[in-house]
């Protein structure tokens, strides 16, 4: 019986591991559902992952009872979040709220996660409330390591904004911008992988190089980055050449970039190699899994959370998952896209372990777009599988945009990252 | 917990997964993925065509032309590529099967 179900459209190679790795849960007696209540899923989300899984899990399987945990009663997305810093639309654009998850039988609560207790399977909010899980799905995105580069503090953030949570920082580096005088110098600091949406600093560096040449033509952008290489090096360094020759100027860590230390007082970002007084200074710090992650303790030492590559469950606690940006997903790099096609396998494994039956080896995608100028855009895509107990690329599959595309093309893909972004938020909030 | 009350566990949960009624979460591998574009809802504002309800064979007949690059295309060539005809088979059924 168990080969048939394993040939039932399973691999059967990937189960085995699976169930090696400890997702064997399948062949375990299910209390809640014995006595006639649905299974209850508690997500704990700060983002694109929760919400899309609360909400795919419910329609996949009636029966559970889903509580989605929400710090904030309005989501304010970070994709496109670079084009309200340019000055290219306002931040209200990018904020959603939860008032259609109920209709769909998800029951959303807003509150702060503090503590899980594995043994005992619950939840606590800083409100004191505890739910008790089943299965927990933990998507608490990032946190920023205050502690990762000398002298920047929350209390330096206020002056150099990381704007990588979209929402209030946003909108200071976006009123920095505004105020500061033609002439300014801009920098940005970019942190080594892994971090939240690999191409983001450079789309970043492109939207306020557009910014700066039609408004502030004598200002520039200097990115200081801690890496040799990035996400669509390629496309940006090409965008760079032909839309801003005097706008933009990037430094590897080769050639001196890392950022050692900042001194907000004097907004000055400091390198090995000299020191950069800012007109505006971005810093772009260091991150790791979201704060009720490493409570959990499903973090490991980077920061960050391994996880089952069949169901998302993670490596270190059983019963517990994870998705998004907090999981190490092998080759799927941390971006809304992917968090959402995490989200949406994590649920159907769910759907299947709390049926008692074995979930299905998954397909996942990345789609993501970056636009170098209102009508210049580009793309990377990936498809990925469970290989050797990790998420990785399929041979043959995935890459960016042509290095030579007509200007026609470029054009397209800025119109397609558009609806990217009303199709992403319109799924997962809709 | 004796091997025999062991084994009836692994057995009933067995049965219920041979038993189980096809249920939504049934969806082929990759299936899922495709409305981060294509929008699973009506209404949605982009260019980009949506995929439920569509002709099976018009969406393998798509995905053959896009992996081989016969049909024009900004991104679903570098997506074509990473399912193989079967795969895809399985995702046309899917979709031409569900409806509004």
């Amino acid at each position: 019986m168990g080969t048939r179900i394993m040939t039932n459209r399973t691999n059967r190679r990937e189960f085995l591991k699976a169930a090696a790795a400890g997702a064997s849960a399948a062949f375990m007696p299910m209390p809640a559902i014995a006595q006639g209540a649905g299974p209850r899923v508690v997500v704990v989300g700060d983002g694109l992952a929760g919400a899309s899984c609360a909400r795919a899990l419910k329609k996949l399987d009636a029966r559970a009872v889903v509580t989605l945990i929400e710090a904030s009663q309005t989501f304010t997305a970070c994709p496109f979040s670079n084009e309200v810093i340019a000055g290219m639309r306002d931040l209200s654009t990018q904020q959603f709220g939860y008032s259609k998850f109920a209709a769909d039988g998800v029951t959303v609560e807003f509150g702060n996660a503090t503590a899980v207790d594995p043994q005992a399977r619950t939840v606590t909010l800083a409100s004191g409330a505890r739910h008790n899980y089943d299965r927990l799905v933990l998507a608490p995105g990032i946190n920023l390591r205050w502690d990762a580069l000398p002298g920047y503090t929350e209390a330096a953030a206020e002056r150099m904004p990381h704007a990588w949570k979209a929402g209030e920082q946003t909108t200071l580096l976006r009123r920095q911008l505004e105020a500061m005088e033609d002439g300014g110098l801009v920098v940005i600091s970019a942190p080594a992988n892994p971090f939240r949406c690999p191409p983001g600093p450079y789309e970043r560096a492109s939207l306020i190089a557009y910014y700066l040449k039609t408004k502030k033509p004598k200002s520039k952008v200097l990115v200081l980055d801690a890496k040799d290489a990035f996400s669509k090096q390629g496309l940006f360094t090409a965008a760079w050449k032909e839309l801003y020759p005097n706008h933009v100027e990037w430094i590897s860590l080769s050639n001196g970039g890392k950022v050692t230390s900042v001194e907000p007082a004097t907004n000055t970002v400091v390198t090995e190699f000299g020191r950069h007084r800012a007109a505006v200074a971005n810093i772009v710090p260091p991150q790791k899994a979201g704060r009720i992650a490493e409570a959990a303790g499903v973090a490991d030492r980077t920061g960050w959370c391994p996880i089952d590559p069949v169901t998302f469950e993670s490596k270190l606690v059983p019963n517990i998952h994870v998705i998004g940006d907090a999981c190490i997903a092998g080759a799927m790099p941390k971006s809304g896209f992917a968090a959402n096609s995490e989200a949406k396998v994590c649920a159907a494994a769910l759907a299947k372990l709390l049926q008692g039956q074995m979930p299905e080896e998954p397909r996942l995608l990345n789609t993501c777009y970056s636009v170098a100028a209102p009508d210049y855009g580009f793309s990377v895509a990936g498809v990925y599988k469970p290989t050797n107990g990790q998420l990785m690329d399929v041979p043959g599959s995935g890459g960016v945009s042509p290095a030579n595309a007509p200007a026609s093309a470029r054009a397209q893909e800025a119109v397609f990252a558009n609806g990217w972004f009303k199709t992403l938020t319109g799924e997962v909030f809709g | 917990m004796n091997d025999n009350r062991i084994l009836c566990i692994i057995a009933a949960a067995s049965l219920l997964a041979l038993t189980g009624a096809a249920s939504a979460a049934d969806i082929p591998p990759g299936a899922a993925a495709c409305s981060g574009c294509h929008p699973a809802r009506a209404g949605v504002d982009t260019t980009v065509p949506r995929l439920i309800g569509r002709d099976a064979a018009q969406i393998v007949a798509a995905m053959a032309d896009f992996r081989a690059g016969r049909r024009p295309t900004t991104i679903m060539d570098r997506i074509a590529k990473g399912f193989t005809d079967d795969e895809v088979k399985a995702i046309a059924a899917w979709f031409a099967a569900q409806k509004d």
